[in-house]
């Protein structure tokens, strides 16, 4: 019963599958799982919107959207509607081509990324032999985009905007990479789903996830700072800053073209916490062993909804970033710590089994991190805020 | 050679020619980039896995990227006044039909100038990684020294540029 319930959807696609004609079976399985994807995250979106406009409000000490629906549910109807009905407006001096073509680009890459991400037990779209790879390689491409938005609005902010969101990516890839390097170390393949099945292991009841070892919680410290910074989330949004470039590089677009930057910017949030609960909280796997009666999507779900909700609590809470310290800390701070992560990972793994390595490698990386951080912090000035009033 | 191919082709060339004719530079840029992932998919439909997304994360990612800033941050991205086309075009032509003359005869010869290679090996990325940390690990260190010595003379050649300007 708890296996059929956890394959609910595997066999429901199968079924229908089997209805059809041998000759259009494979088409047909395909579409369906891509029909699936389409519907299903746009729809958690959807969800999204609403959580963090009331999340944030709430944090704000003001109440979100309650208008519309009770609690503000259906908000996103109202959103969608008036997106749909606005009028499309094209600057005279913009490159027509390339200002139609950026958000496609950004919505295809984002929705490719989730072709890998494994939902649940046998429930992912494909499965590839360098499945992290094909990840972060689409993820480089949607910097084009923005890049291709940002320059073709012919628009001093747009390319500012568009500047800043490049640089940053940039700089916040090799973090990225790098952290997950290290678990890839570890399992010994590149297969998103081979990750997620060693991981799947427990002792003492205790699940094997990489998130409970030293240097897969340092690994997942940096993979959610870089993350962040992938995203363009607060605390690092600069390239979007509300306060300082109207919208950034999307200042120029109206009606469905900033709907669809939108959806591209929040499924790129959902596309990456699927990674990073794929990587390090373990995928489909339950936390306790008690606990696998219930299905593995759930858990996925859960958790990528968990990851979803801190997104938003830290985006209400820090403050922004600016452009040079966020440069310096991803270059002086982030890489060397996450070169360091590789050799405690390999430090790790020779040491074998035993109480020793967990001493060692958590030294190490405690040790890296406050050395580093108090000699960097060395020749900043920090006092009591001090306040200037107007007489 | 299925219809898939051909797709890719005419992706992968169309991307080229656009990318010589257009007016605009960063069109040229953008075109370019189509070729390269045109290229990302042909390797991808030779089953060439790790091939097929390094180039989709390099190129695309990372060389298509400092392409567009570098046109960015020059002067070249004002639209030439007169044709893109220089007057010497026909020689041009020349050389580059002789160079892809010399390459395909290369390509279409080297079966039988192979006769005991097999037909395409299937390369996981696991042997690529064994090739690379055993066989080829020399090579392998000498091209990170290498992208050291560029990212330093980056760095060192735009420092200069703010010592003089102070």
């Amino acid at each position: 019963m708890a296996n059929t319930l956890d394959q609910i959807f595997v066999l429901l696609s199968r079924w229908i599958v089997s209805l059809l004609p041998v000759a259009l079976q494979p088409l047909v399985g395909i579409l369906l799982s891509v029909v699936a994807i389409i519907a299903v995250f746009p729809g958690l979106f959807a969800l999204t919107t609403v959580l963090e406009r009331k999340g944030l409000g709430r944090m704000q000490n003001r109440i979100g959207p309650n208008r519309t629906g009770p609690f503000g549910i259906l908000q996103p109807v109202a959103d969608g509607i008036k997106s749909l009905t606005k009028e499309d407006i094209i600057p005279t001096s913009a490159d027509a081509v390339v200002h139609f073509i950026a958000p496609l680009v950004l919505v295809v890459a984002v929705f490719m990324g989730f072709a890998v991400l494994p939902m649940g037990r046998n429930m992912q779209l494909v499965d590839m032999d360098a499945g992290l790879l094909f990840f972060f390689a689409i993820g480089a491409s949607t910097e084009l985009s923005i890049f291709m938005a940002g320059w073709s609005s012919r628009n001093k902010y747009s390319l500012l905007g568009a500047m800043r969101a490049v640089a940053q990516m940039i700089s916040y890839e090799v973090p990225l990479l790098m952290s997950t390097v290290a678990i890839v170390m570890i399992t010994g393949s590149l297969s998103l789903v081979k990750i997620v099945e060693a991981q799947n292991q427990y002792t003492w009841g205790l699940p094997h996830w990489y998130i409970f070892t030293p240097w897969g919680f340092a690994g997942f410290v940096m993979f959610c700072i870089a993350a962040t910074a992938e995203t363009n989330r607060s605390p690092f949004d600069l390239p979007e800053g509300e306060s300082e470039l109207v919208a950034g590089y999307f200042t120029e677009y109206s009606g469905f073209k900033f709907a669809l930057f939108f959806l591209g910017e929040y499924l790129g949030m959902f596309s990456i916490s699927g990674l990073g609960t794929t990587l390090f909280l373990g995928g489909w796997s339950a936390p306790l062993q008690v606990l696998n009666f219930v299905p593995s999507w759930i858990w996925f779900f859960s958790k990528v909804m968990l990851s979803i909700t801190v997104l938003i609590w830290i985006r209400g809470t820090l403050p922004r970033l600016r452009q040079d310290q966020l440069m310096n800390f991803a270059w002086k701070f982030v890489i060397p710590m996450t070169l360091l992560n590789l050799i405690v990972a390999a430090v790790w793994h020779f040491l074998g089994d035993g109480w020793l390595r967990w001493i060692v490698c958590s030294a190490i990386l405690l040790g890296v991190y406050v050395i580093g951080g108090r000699v960097q912090m060395r020749g900043k000035k920090f006092g009591p805020r001090s306040y200037r009033y107007a007489e | 050679m299925n219809v898939v191919f051909w797709i890719l082709a005419v992706i992968t060339v169309l991307g080229g020619l656009t990318a010589v004719t257009l007016k605009n530079t960063v069109h040229c840029a953008l075109a370019v980039t189509t070729a390269f992932a045109g290229l990302a998919l042909l390797f991808l439909q030779l089953d060439a896995q790790f091939a097929g997304f390094a180039q989709i994360l390099v190129y695309i990612g990372a060389v298509a990227i400092l392409v567009v800033f570098a046109i960015l941050l020059t002067r070249g991205s004002e639209t030439p006044a007169e044709g893109v086309f220089s007057r010497t075009w026909f020689a041009g032509l020349l050389i580059a039909a002789a160079v892809f003359a010399v390459l395909g005869w290369a390509v279409l010869h080297s079966v039988a100038a192979l006769p005991n290679e097999s037909a395409a090996p299937a390369v996981t990325v696991l042997q690529i990684g064994t090739a690379l940390m055993g066989r080829y690990v020399l090579p392998l260190e000498i091209v990170a020294l290498l992208l050291t010595a560029a990212m330093l003379g980056a760095v060192i050649v735009a420092m200069h540029e703010k010592g003089e300007q102070k």
